[in-house]
């Protein structure tokens, strides 16, 4: 039996025995995950991004929309009352990382898809307050004026190859296509394209 | 949901989850026994001063620990935890394939139970009929300010693009019928670009005289020579929508252009976009995401906005 003092006075030791305390809630909370059939089997009919949907999700992940963002719609009537079904896990497969915020300054996004117009969405990007007036919302005009292959979405192939390997079922002919899919697109188009597939996988929005 | 990808991880999750319960059982049980010295220290000194007793566990503090775990012991006999156990309680997430009577649901059942009946009562009675009851329109109005209130506006008068819905002007018709029809089905507004045919506007310049033309219409100060030549070219083209009298068309949502409400602005300037460019919009439908209830509902306090209009 190790005593009290032993642990105490050898470093090392105390190093090892902590790690493995502390890595038990890990173990147990994380690591099944990676074995699980309902967090590691995409839903029917859920598609990886394509270039234009991936460039918009990187426009996405640049200007932080997900800080005041959420795209997780909880299990609450409440919730889905609003918003449409409850996310589930099947939903986020081709998502690194997923993007299910922690905070909603502004309303939850994750089935945003084909709720509005993109007549809408455009209006509201470049002046939040021009159709919602009590918005709080940043203006994100300069989007329109960015070329997509200049900005969120160089290097487009590169980001898709190194998706596919970590698990995202892109061929080559999607590499191959990648880079002529964004031209003549705007960061506004391509993030107003990621936005209306938000969601749109599972076909009971109720 | 445990649905492991194969009974390992069933063992694993078992092997560990009651392993640290019966280690910690065992570390608080060897500590509590015979291990304190009350009243000696351990023998070190640090900092000069600073000595470290070895006296037993406060109790109040080892029968804490031991109740948690006991509770955590129980708490995985009764629901769902340990590996694919699914718990004595039967509980189950909404999520899980053959779940029924999920929390979820059951706060679903009771809130439909209470609404339920409403929606009904209402979806029997004649669309005005509802929008002349103040219980309905405040059903209404605050569904009103969940879906439509981000394109309509809260105050319903809309925007550069979406429609004033308290003006009694109405793209696609403003009969009950009509606007229930516009909420299930949503619509879909399309303009194309120079009428479809830039080449009898004539491009840019016949445009600008379209817009004198369109200006016109409405009473708006525009230049007669280029709303003259303006004329001949929207009675060739803009006519087939807008008709003759530029009284537009509701099956086509086609605007009537001879009143003052203008959905994108009647400047000049916006007008000639609004013919180079052509006007995409389309508003959602909304059968599905509500179902028939709610839309009806709905209806009635759009209707119920444009009643007490003055215009």
């Amino acid at each position: 039996m190790i005593k009290h003092e032993q642990i105490e006075q050898n470093v090392g030791l105390l190093i090892v025995l902590t790690l493995l305390v502390v890595s038990v809630g890990g173990l147990l909370e994380i690591v099944p995950l990676f074995f699980q059939k309902s967090t590691t089997t995409p839903v029917a009919g859920l598609a990886p991004y394509d270039a234009v949907r991936l460039a918009g999700r990187d426009v996405y992940l640049r200007e932080g929309c997900y800080n005041c963002h959420s795209q997780m719609i909880r299990p609450f009537r409440a919730e889905t009352e609003r918003y449409g079904h409850y996310s589930v896990a099947g939903e986020y497969v081709y998502d690194h990382p997923f993007q299910w915020g922690s905070k909603r300054t502004g309303p939850d996004l994750h089935r945003v898809g084909g709720r509005y117009s993109d007549e809408w969405q455009r209006a509201h990007l470049r002046d939040p307050r021009s159709v919602v007036p009590e918005s709080n919302m940043p203006a994100f005009a300069w989007l329109e004026k960015t070329p997509a292959s200049e900005g969120a979405g160089a290097n487009i192939e590169g980001k898709m190859r190194a998706l596919s390997k970590v698990g995202v079922p892109y061929t080559e002919a999607d590499f191959a296509g990648a880079k002529k899919a964004l031209e003549g697109k705007s960061e506004e188009d391509v993030l107003v394209a990621y936005l209306q597939g938000l969601g749109t996988a599972l076909k009971t929005t109720r | 949901m445990s649905d492991f990808v194969n009974e390992f991880w069933n063992f694993y999750v078992v092997v560990i989850v009651l392993g640290s319960i019966i280690a910690c059982a065992l570390l608080l049980y060897v500590q509590s026994k015979g291990a304190a010295t009350p009243g000696k220290t351990m023998g070190h000194v640090w900092d000069e001063t600073l000595e470290e007793y070895n006296n037993p566990l406060p109790l109040w503090w080892s029968w804490l620990f031991y109740i948690t775990v006991v509770f955590a012991l129980v708490y995985l006999a009764l629901y769902p935890g340990l590996g694919t156990y699914k718990g004595m309680l039967g509980w189950c997430s909404h999520a899980d394939p053959g779940c029924v009577n999920s929390e979820y649901q059951r706060e679903v059942d009771k809130a439909n139970a209470a609404v339920q009946p409403l929606f009904d009562k209402y979806q029997k009675m004649d669309l005005k009929a509802v929008a002349a009851d103040k219980q309905a329109m405040e059903m209404g109005k605050r569904m009103f300010l969940t879906y439509c209130m981000q394109c309509h506006g809260a105050d319903a008068k809309g925007s550069k693009g979406f429609p004033n819905l308290t003006d009694k002007d109405w793209l696609y018709g403003g009969e009950p019928e009509k606007i229930i029809e516009s909420i299930a089905m949503g619509r879909n507004g399309n303009m194309p670009p120079y009428g479809g045919n830039p080449d009898a506007i004539g491009g840019e310049t016949g445009a600008h005289e379209v817009a004198n033309y369109v200006r016109s219409l409405s009473g708006l100060s525009h230049d007669a020579v280029l709303a003259a030549k303006g004329k001949e070219k929207y009675m060739a083209v803009c006519i087939a929508c807008h008709g003759p009298e530029g009284k537009g068309m509701e099956a086509l949502g086609a605007p009537n252009l001879t009143d003052r409400v203008w959905l994108y602005g009647s400047s000049e300037a916006t007008i000639v976009e609004t013919v180079t460019k052509g006007r995409q919009n389309k508003m959602p439908a909304w059968k599905e995401f509500l179902g028939d209830g709610k839309v009806h509902v709905l209806a009635a306090y759009v209707y119920s906005l444009s009643q007490d209009a003055k215009q």
